[in-house]
């Protein structure tokens, strides 16, 4: 088994909230990142796939198709745009770095799983270069 | 939902590689320059894992704000600015990153048995002692309670 890391950077804006709870405990949990106005982050996304390499190509998958699917599923929805109002998937689900990793899983997996090669291992997202959160499917 | 949660923390520290059962050529031979008496420091990277449920309310598996306060208190404050092989955690264990990042896995891993801590585990300690050698661990090895 070989697995093959795709990264990929984009930057986005986001903030959080529990509509659930008062303002109050909002501030207390999140801190800076409660503020409504939103603040942003220049995203690392990795993208880890695991397969054996085709005996005719040498590739777990090919490279180009992998930035594809990066391109079409993530980027065009989640670059330069705001978590909180313009992505679908956070309509309702506060946009953390553990919730952002979910997501990305979500968009991607099918594709990857549908085109019969590699299977996806895991997606890891940086929100800066010393904090990041990573989902490996369910377990 | 289990996710996991990633934090790198930096700490500056001196150490010394020597083994009092080694005789001083062997520790010349083993060691190197790291042998230096005087010893020598790095600039420590400390990466840590923890993996848990994605809480609904918060949709985190762990707030940084705790994790930084755990880490901190056990780790950072511990060997910061300090000479390893000072630390009494060092008296018998030559100061390593090896051994550095087993004994961060310990320090972390039984900080997080207490109550307050429930819910998300320690899946992995990375040291890296510089740009190009870095160590992890998955277990608090064979012994399991530290000093």
């Amino acid at each position: 088994m070989v697995f093959l890391t795709r990264r990929a950077t984009f930057s986005a804006s986001h903030y959080y909230w529990n509509e659930a709870w008062p303002a109050e405990k909002n501030q207390q949990v999140f801190g800076r990142c409660a503020n409504r106005n939103g603040h942003g982050h220049n995203y690392t996304l990795e993208v880890t796939v695991a397969g054996e390499p085709d005996p005719a190509t040498g590739f777990v998958v090919d490279l180009k198709w992998l930035k594809d699917v990066i391109e079409d599923k993530i980027m065009t929805a989640w670059d330069h745009r705001h978590f909180n109002l313009e992505v679908p998937e956070f309509a309702n689900t506060i946009p953390t770095s553990e919730n952002i990793a979910i997501a990305a899983w979500k968009r991607m997996e099918p594709v990857i799983a549908g085109a019969g090669g590699a299977r996806l291992d895991r997606v890891r997202v940086y929100e800066t270069a010393e904090i990041f959160a990573e989902y490996r499917g369910e377990q | 939902m289990k996710a996991y949660f990633g934090r790198r923390y930096s700490l500056s520290a001196s150490h010394r590689l020597h083994s009092d059962a080694l005789t001083p050529e062997q520790n010349r031979n083993a060691y190197g320059k790291c042998n230096n008496p005087h010893g020598h420091g790095h600039n420590y990277t400390v990466e840590v894992l923890v993996g848990g449920p994605v809480a609904q309310d918060t949709g985190m598996v762990v707030n940084l704000v705790d994790l930084d306060a755990l880490v901190r208190a056990q780790v950072i404050d511990r060997f910061d600015h300090t000479n390893l092989n000072l630390d009494p955690l060092f008296t018998s264990a030559v100061p390593t990153t090896e051994n550095l990042c087993r004994v961060v896995f310990r320090l972390l891993k039984e900080s997080l048995h207490k109550p307050s801590q429930a819910g998300w585990n320690l899946e992995y300690v990375r040291v890296e002692e510089t740009e190009n050698n870095f160590f992890q661990c998955f277990d608090a090895g064979p012994q399991v309670s530290i000093a």
